[in-house]
């Protein structure tokens, strides 16, 4: 028995050992948030030319931006791609940013679809390269209001190629919900009669709902831009959150499961994407959504390449691809969003889409509050005030959910 | 009989060398990838990560150690936790008894077969399938809200009544098995000396049955307890809004991306579970296993 304990105790002290080797002493933790306002990105070179293809590209995507058919025949873009360009192409749904920034560094991955909470954090840890616009032959029909923003550029430098954007919408049950919501109360009021059956999107993003629900309810906590948000105010959403917490059947981040249970009835009330309501449409179930009055939260999609890209021809071929204006028709009807090429819209079935989705409004776009990582300099301008960063949401988000 | 000479000849003069190249792989597997593991776990607890890129920062700090026990959500996610592995036991102890008493001591041989195929029958299917299986079972207008309304009752709905009742259930032949085991070994005949000097079947279950057959409940429990503590997948399938400690590591390692924090969550449910095996080797029934 004591030889077993001596062994044991000698083993771990050789791993611990080794472990440590890896550690330098000294220095204090989780001090080094640096912010977008102040980052200058680390240095990544940018591609100059285009090689021969790899054959092989892996794609990180939101669910149903691309498309293989597999999910539905005659919804099918990527094989086009690949007979064009030979090059082979996996895809990788994600469910959050969070998830999405987390496999990028894994290095496995050529491009990502990534929303502005994701892509200055990738920029920042050097998982994105700069990408040379001038070898995409897509980028000039980009609509000019995506292009050289904060969440994909640094210093005039884009990180990639726009996609395509939307707001998150308010979804319901039609045949069980009744009067028809108008407005985001309908999820926070503490007196809802669909307590237990509301749903919200698990992340900490989601807290950016809270804050905007807040900016026009208590304009005394003078929130004026929900991603910037000093203690006090989030506190407050914080507490708006929980409050909602027992009303919750569910936190969605896996688009399938809420669609199962918008389906099953075991959720009739809650945020969500217009794919996901169009997936439940076409499986017959009476879902009705709305950009509520007060405005939503949204995304503003950027295709990005990794720095470890081992396929980067093929990575730039795909970008030029999905934001080339048929693939970007497609995908963009598919998800039910603004297409980012202008060219996008005489393409879609749907003649009037570009319309539904504002999709040339500059103005109706700047309604919506893109996700954005919130850093602890205030993204609203503010000089006299710390704000939280996205540690300090992810830590609340765990709290909120208790 | 010719020398032997070569390798074998090596192997069959040194007992000390061939016991040392038998045991030398198993062992390395224990040491180093398995024990190597929790040691490279707890090293990296004391690490940080910045929280904007979500790099791992390599400086030593208590900082996480410090949140996990100030911070009171991750106190109410652990108590849930271990509250959920205790009563999701009690209740697979519970039932898996009556089935393995019948199994063991009454059922015939023939009988006695098809109930342990039947047990072991749920380990073929896969645990996604079971649990998806329940999540369809419990919800609206499911099996579970028809069978009890007869009774005026609906089902219970995602949550943790949910969840306890399908980790019972996924975690039960774990329990019905060791029991079984330990009623088989337990003769008959001290059944019947029972009977013979007058106890009646409730004093013999108590004062025969389950004394000997306790060492056996504490094995079964050693896995719905450990099981039921590392389990992230059951609570989001079927367990509504609530977290247990397997989805807090889940969500720093997938979503946040904080390893650090991640390993330090994940050191709780091994320091529960040492001091669960603590507790039950001074009971003695690790001995008589």
């Amino acid at each position: 028995m004591k030889k077993t304990t001596v062994t044991i105790a000698a083993s771990l002290a050789l791993a611990f050992g080794a472990a440590a080797c890896g550690t330098s002493s000294g220095g204090d933790g989780g001090s080094g948030s640096t912010g977008a306002g102040t980052f200058t990105a680390p240095k990544v070179p940018m591609k100059k030319s285009l090689g021969p293809m790899e054959g092989q590209v892996n794609i990180l995507a939101w669910p149903g931006y691309a498309e293989d058919g597999s999910n539905d025949k005659t919804v099918d873009w990527v094989t086009p791609f690949e007979k064009k360009t030979g090059c082979q192409a996996s895809v990788k749904y994600f469910g959050t940013s969070d998830e999405a920034l987390n496999l990028m560094k894994t290095g496995e991955y050529d491009v990502v679809s990534a929303s502005g909470d994701a892509s200055l954090r990738l920029i920042a840890s050097g998982d994105a390269a700069p990408v040379n616009t001038s070898l995409l032959k897509s980028y000039p029909d980009i609509q000019p209001f995506l292009k050289n923003r904060a969440w994909n550029s640094v210093k005039g430098q884009m990180y990639g190629i726009p996609q395509g954007w939307g707001a998150n919408l308010l979804m319901w049950r039609a045949d069980k919900v009744n009067p028809a919501p108008t407005g985001w109360d309908a999820v926070f009021d503490k007196s809802s009669p669909y307590a237990g059956r509301i749903t919200a999107y698990d992340s900490p993003i989601y807290i950016a709902d809270a804050a905007l629900y807040l900016m026009h309810t208590q304009p005394k906590l003078g929130i004026k831009n929900p991603y910037a948000l000093d203690q006090k105010q989030l506190d407050a959403a914080v507490n708006l959150l929980k409050q909602q917490r027992p009303m919750i059947s569910e936190y969605w981040s896996d688009y399938l499961k809420e669609q199962q249970a918008f389906t099953s009835g075991d959720t009739v009330l809650g945020t969500t994407w217009q794919f996901i309501a169009n997936l439940a449409e076409a499986d017959k179930v009476p879902v009705k959504t709305i950009f509520p009055d007060d405005g939503s939260t949204g995304w503003s999609d950027t295709w990005m390449v990794s720095s470890k890209s081992k396929h980067s021809n093929c990575a730039y071929a795909w970008m030029d691809y999905i934001a080339g204006p048929s693939a970007n028709a497609q995908s963009a009807e598919y998800f039910g969003e603004a297409p980012a090429n202008a060219k996008a819209c005489a393409l879609t079935s749907d003649k009037s889409f570009c319309d539904t989705y504002h999709a040339a409004d500059a103005k109706y776009a700047d309604k919506i509050w893109y996700w954005t990582t919130p850093i602890k300099q205030c993204i609203d301008g503010r000089t006299d005030a710390t704000c939280t960063d996205y540690g300090q949401w992810t830590q609340a988000w765990t709290e909120i959910k208790g | 009989m010719a020398a032997t000479t070569g390798t074998s000849g090596l192997l069959h003069r040194r007992p000390a060398l061939r016991a040392g190249l038998l045991l030398a792989p198993p062992m390395l597997w224990l040491g180093v990838a398995y024990l190597g593991a929790l040691a490279a776990l707890f090293v990296t607890a004391f690490w940080a990560q910045n929280s904007f890129t979500g790099d791992v920062e390599r400086t030593w700090t208590l900082a996480n150690f410090h949140d996990l026990v100030t911070i009171g959500v991750y106190r109410t996610i652990a108590l849930r936790t271990l509250a959920i592995a205790l009563l999701v036991t009690v209740v697979d102890a519970v039932i898996a008894f009556p089935v393995a008493l019948y199994m063991a001591k009454v059922a015939s041989p023939r009988v006695q077969r098809l109930l342990v195929v039947a047990v072991l029958m749920p380990l073929w299917a896969s645990y996604l399938v079971k649990a998806y299986a329940w999540r369809g079972m419990l919800g609206t207008g499911g099996l579970v809200s028809d069978l009890l309304k007869p009774f005026g009752l609906d089902t219970p709905g995602y949550g943790l009544t949910a969840l306890i009742v399908t980790l019972a259930y996924l975690w039960l032949p774990y329990m019905v098995l060791p029991i079984y085991a330990g009623l088989e070994r337990l003769p008959g005949s001290l059944l019947e000396a029972s009977a013979d000097l007058g106890a009646r079947n409730g004093t013999t279950l108590r004062r025969i049955v389950l004394p000997t057959v306790f060492p056996a409940f504490v094995a079964g429990s050693i896995f719905t307890f450990s099981l039921t503590m590392g389990d992230y997948i059951a609570v989001r399938i079927v367990g509504g809004p609530n977290q247990m400690l397997g989805n807090v590591v889940y969500d720093n390692v997938g979503a946040a991306n904080n390893l650090p924090f991640a390993a330090a969550v994940a050191t709780v449910p091994v320091v529960v579970m040492l001091v669960y095996l603590a507790a039950v080797r001074r009971t003695g029934a690790l001995e008589s296993l």
